[in-house]
């Protein structure tokens, strides 16, 4: 251990002791070290895990499954540039390279044991409609990012100007609401749709629901009654109600402006869903990328326990006691799934879990645990105080109710847009000012591509159903690049558990990489769609059973991306003996002609 | 429905399968002395679900047969051109995933995963291999653990926890860099309390965790899956 251990900058035991020393609350618990020690040392993960009574093998194994939690040194200012196809369509690949040249770093490169900076990507941040996007010390965002502010950035990093004191405009995160139907427009007063549950009695409430014809928002359409009745139903003592504020899926974020804009309806959502099925117990769980939202959420459950509208007898009701605590995740979308969210709030690593049982009859800590979207929330929100034949008649038969879209790409004017299901693609495309379009990414990398001859079809259950993404291409874009950015991202994102997808995915990034560098065939585009099959057919959940989605989504539709790069319709080796002398030639600092295998065909 | 019913019964490609209330396909069908390849799952502990190489057919849905509840009247489909093509290529990522050099390993005979691969007719990688950079931990003085053919299953995480109450293993890391950790300051074996008379010491179903100085005692053409392939051999420990 040098000198200057990091650990005597902090007392890891009045962080444990602020959470009772309780073993679920490891993720937390790291998260809290690390924002004060910058990294985790194993002497911090040897005391916590001592003080939990875990092994100091499964603190391990717990910080390295989250991209934000770091075993080993990295920058002070550790600056993480959003890595979205939006965000590199605004230019974000050369404002890196731009950061990274004025502070002498290399992309992804830690040099020495306590460096200045280190500059790396992550997935998608959420600030789409204002990118591109970066993250400072896993806590603050910067946004509508361009030369300048780099330049100004590297000069504060430099001078060691702390991150608070950076210009506060460049943090400003914009709740852009382009178009507002009955969510996103009237948010209902404050404690009025609890007040009308109580009327109706959880029961009354139930079928309300039911009646709705509500289904989830968060990807898998699930009708939102009968989830809760299934947990009301279920044997085991005990209730958890879990709002998924995950939303990773990379284009979406509808719920970072809810929260930010809507949060009481959401908490009201939730409480609402305790009364139905009779939980004490909330949890939000909050994604690592919008850590800057979460002062202003306490203050709002703050706010609600002074009214009474949480803590014990809400409402006056005896016996009617809930209340929410918010889970910071850690940089993993995975987590999103709702299993994976469930071991990641015990404390665990977010391996997604086998079932049955569902968290309807086995969730958190084994009770009975409804999740649901932040948006799903909302609208339960709404249908407790308008009623159910209110919610039923907007949308179409299958798809009751509104959904929010969050528009990005090329297009005059991103943001979220609110419409009722069955609202065609053009439509939404006529509304954000896209012009040219060639493409929409609908509900994010693991959706839909939709082109020019489907822009007719609607956004529903039954047509395009979509997670909320909107992702707009014009036709300079390729949508090869498109493809292989999500590919990417479903590696990069893969929990590792199951074969198919921790190894599938890393093959598939390698087989589209070795496209975009010209050196494909046939072949390759056999092999691709093989592991898609593989990665539909076996994987354990839904990360690695749509991971081939881009590649399939966009091949049947803009095959010439793919066939203008296939160089031979022979076979071409996977392996590039040029490229493995590269660190030959890093070690000499050589790349002149002669350093370089000479180049086949 | 009562546990010793033996009305109780699935349909495995075209056999009836009787199962007790509780079970999983594959438990059922393994007690039946019938087949279903599989790495991660072993009778004495509870399933995993991660390598997928137990995959069947149920209807439209493809499932992992070890945590496929068993249910009476349930059509399963294991011995078909289709999933044995889907073994053959799950096989095949974990080879290139590790780094087996079967010739020269010591579990060569005795190995599930080249059993296994034999059982679905391997005969190369297919896929390009990683050749990843793994450690040997040679630091303990009756074990060795070589950690390039380990293969994820978690068995010795869980042998080691639930029959040893040791703990002595954990995964790590994510995505293709998952890895096994040993629980010890140093993070190397002999550092830890594990000893070769440990369940963990002999559960490991590939070649990463063996006892030293016993190189080659039963030569390599009279092991385990050398004597019978392993759709015949007894489940267990190697
Ligand atoms: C890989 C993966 C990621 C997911 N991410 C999210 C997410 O970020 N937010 C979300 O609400 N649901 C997500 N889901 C869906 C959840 O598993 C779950 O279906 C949802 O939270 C249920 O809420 P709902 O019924 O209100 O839609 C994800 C699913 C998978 C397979
Ligand atoms: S499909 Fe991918 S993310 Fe899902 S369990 Fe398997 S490895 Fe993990
Ligand atoms: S060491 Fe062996 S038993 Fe342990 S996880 Fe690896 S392959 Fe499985």
């Amino acid at each position: 251990m040098p000198a200057t251990s990091p650990i005597s900058r902090c007392d890891p035991q009045a962080v444990i002791i602020r959470h009772g020393s309780d073993p679920h609350a490891l993720v937390q618990i790291l998260r809290e070290l690390q924002a004060e020690l910058g990294w985790l040392p194993r002497e911090a993960l040897t005391r916590v895990a001592t003080a939990l009574g875990l092994t100091l093998a499964e603190v391990e194994g717990v910080a390295g499954f989250y991209r934000f939690l770091h075993l080993r040194p990295v920058g002070r200012y550790r600056v993480l540039f959003s890595d979205n196809i939006t965000d590199r369509m605004l230019g974000s690949e050369a404002l890196l390279q731009a950061l990274c040249r004025q502070l002498g770093v290399v992309p992804g490169a830690i040099v020495g044991d306590d460096p200045l900076v280190s500059v790396d990507r992550c997935s998608c941040t959420g600030l789409c409609d204002q990118g591109p996007a970066l993250l400072v010390n896993h806590h603050q965002v910067v946004t509508r990012l361009d030369a300048t502010r780099v330049a100004q950035m590297a000069e504060l990093i430099r001078t060691r100007v702390p991150v608070p004191a950076w210009p506060a405009e460049w943090s400003l995160v914009e709740d852009r609401i382009e178009r507002a139907d009955v969510l996103l427009a009237s948010p209902p007063a404050q404690g009025a749709a609890l007040a009308a549950a109580i009327a109706r009695g959880p029961q009354g409430l139930l079928v309300e629901i039911e009646r709705s014809g509500l289904r989830g928002r968060g990807g898998a359409g699930f009708g939102t009654g009968r989830k809760w009745a299934l947990c009301r139903k279920a044997a085991g003592t005990g209730r958890v109600v879990v709002c998924n504020a995950d939303e990773g899926e990379p284009g979406t974020f509808k719920d970072r402006v809810l929260l930010s804009r809507h949060a009481d309806a959401v908490f009201e959502g939730m409480t609402l869903a305790a009364f139905a099925i009779g939980a004490r117990t909330g949890f939000v769980y909050l994604r690592g990328e919008y850590r800057f939202l979460l002062e202003q959420l306490e203050a709002v459950l703050q706010q609600r326990r002074a009214a009474g509208l949480l803590g014990s007898s809400i409402c006056g009701v005896a016996g009617f006691d809930f209340d929410i605590v918010i889970h910071l995740g850690a940089g993993a979308y995975v987590c999103g799934e709702e299993s994976s969210l469930l071991e990641s709030l015990e404390g665990k690593r977010g391996n997604p879990r086998v079932r049955p049982p569902y968290p309807t009859e086995s969730g958190y800590l084994g009770q009975p645990t409804i999740v649901n979207n932040v948006e799903t929330f909302c609208a339960v929100t709404a249908i407790t105080l308008r009623g159910a034949a209110w919610w039923a008649a907007i949308g179409t038969a299958q798809s009751s109710g509104t959904r929010i879209h969050s528009v990005s790409g090329d297009c005059a004017r991103p943001g979220l847009y609110e419409y009722p299901f069955g609202t065609s693609i053009r439509r939404i495309l006529e509304d954000c000012g896209a012009a040219d379009t060639q493409a929409v990414q609908v509900g994010g990398p693991s959706g839909v591509c939709v082109a020019v001859n489907e822009f007719d079809r609607s956004i529903a259950f039954e047509d395009v159903p979509s997670a909320g993404a909107f992702m707009v291409f014009d036709r300079q874009r390729d949508m090869f690049e498109v493809a292989r950015s999500f590919t990417h991202f479903f590696a990069h994102e893969s929990c590792g558990f199951c074969t198919p997808c921790r190894v599938g995915t890393a093959l598939l990034v390698r087989r589209m990489d070795k496209l975009a560098a010209g050196h494909g065939s046939p072949h390759d585009l056999d092999a691709l769609f093989e592991i898609d099959r593989l990665l539909r057919g076996s994987s354990h959940c839904g990360l690695g059973a749509t991971a081939g989605n881009p590649l399939r989504e966009t091949f049947n539709r803009f095959r010439p991306a793919y066939e203008r790069r296939l160089r031979s319709l022979h076979l071409i080796p996977g392996f590039d003996l040029d490229a493995e002398v590269s660190i030959a030639r890093q070690v000499t600092g050589r790349d002149d002609p002669a350093a370089h295998l000479e180049q086949q065909g | 429905m009562s546990s010793a019913d033996a009305a109780d019964v699935f349909h495995l490609d075209g056999h009836d399968v009787p199962f007790t209330t509780g079970e999983t396909v594959l438990a059922a069908t393994s007690r039946a002395g019938r087949y279903i390849p599989h790495l991660c799952w072993h009778p004495d502990f509870a399933p995993h679900g991660s390598c997928r190489v137990c995959t069947v057919r149920v209807g439209a849905r493809l499932v992992p047969a070890c945590t496929l509840p068993a249910a009476t009247g349930l059509v399963v489909e294991s011995d078909t051109a289709e999933l044995r093509h889907l073994r053959l290529r799950l096989l095949q990522l974990l080879f290139v995933e590790g780094n087996h050099f079967c010739p020269s390993c010591e579990k060569s005979g005795d190995c599930q995963l080249q059993a296994t691969a034999y059982a679905v007719d391997m005969t190369g990688p297919h896929f390009e291999e990683f050749y990843p950079a793994r450690p040997v931990d040679a630091s303990h003085p009756d074990i060795l653990l070589d950690l390039n053919r380990c293969i994820l299953c978690s068995l010795c995480v869980r042998a080691s926890r639930e029959v040893d109450g040791k703990s002595v293993f954990a995964l790590g890391g994510h995505g293709i860099d998952t890895h096994l950790l040993i629980d010890s300051p140093s993070g190397r074996l002999v550092d830890t309390d594990f000893a070769p008379t440990d369940r963990a010491a002999s559960i490991c179903p590939v070649g990463v965790i063996l006892p030293k100085r016993r190189g080659f005692a039963v030569p390599i053409g009279e092991r385990r899956f050398d004597q019978q392939p392993i759709s015949a051999a007894e489940e267990g420990d190697p």
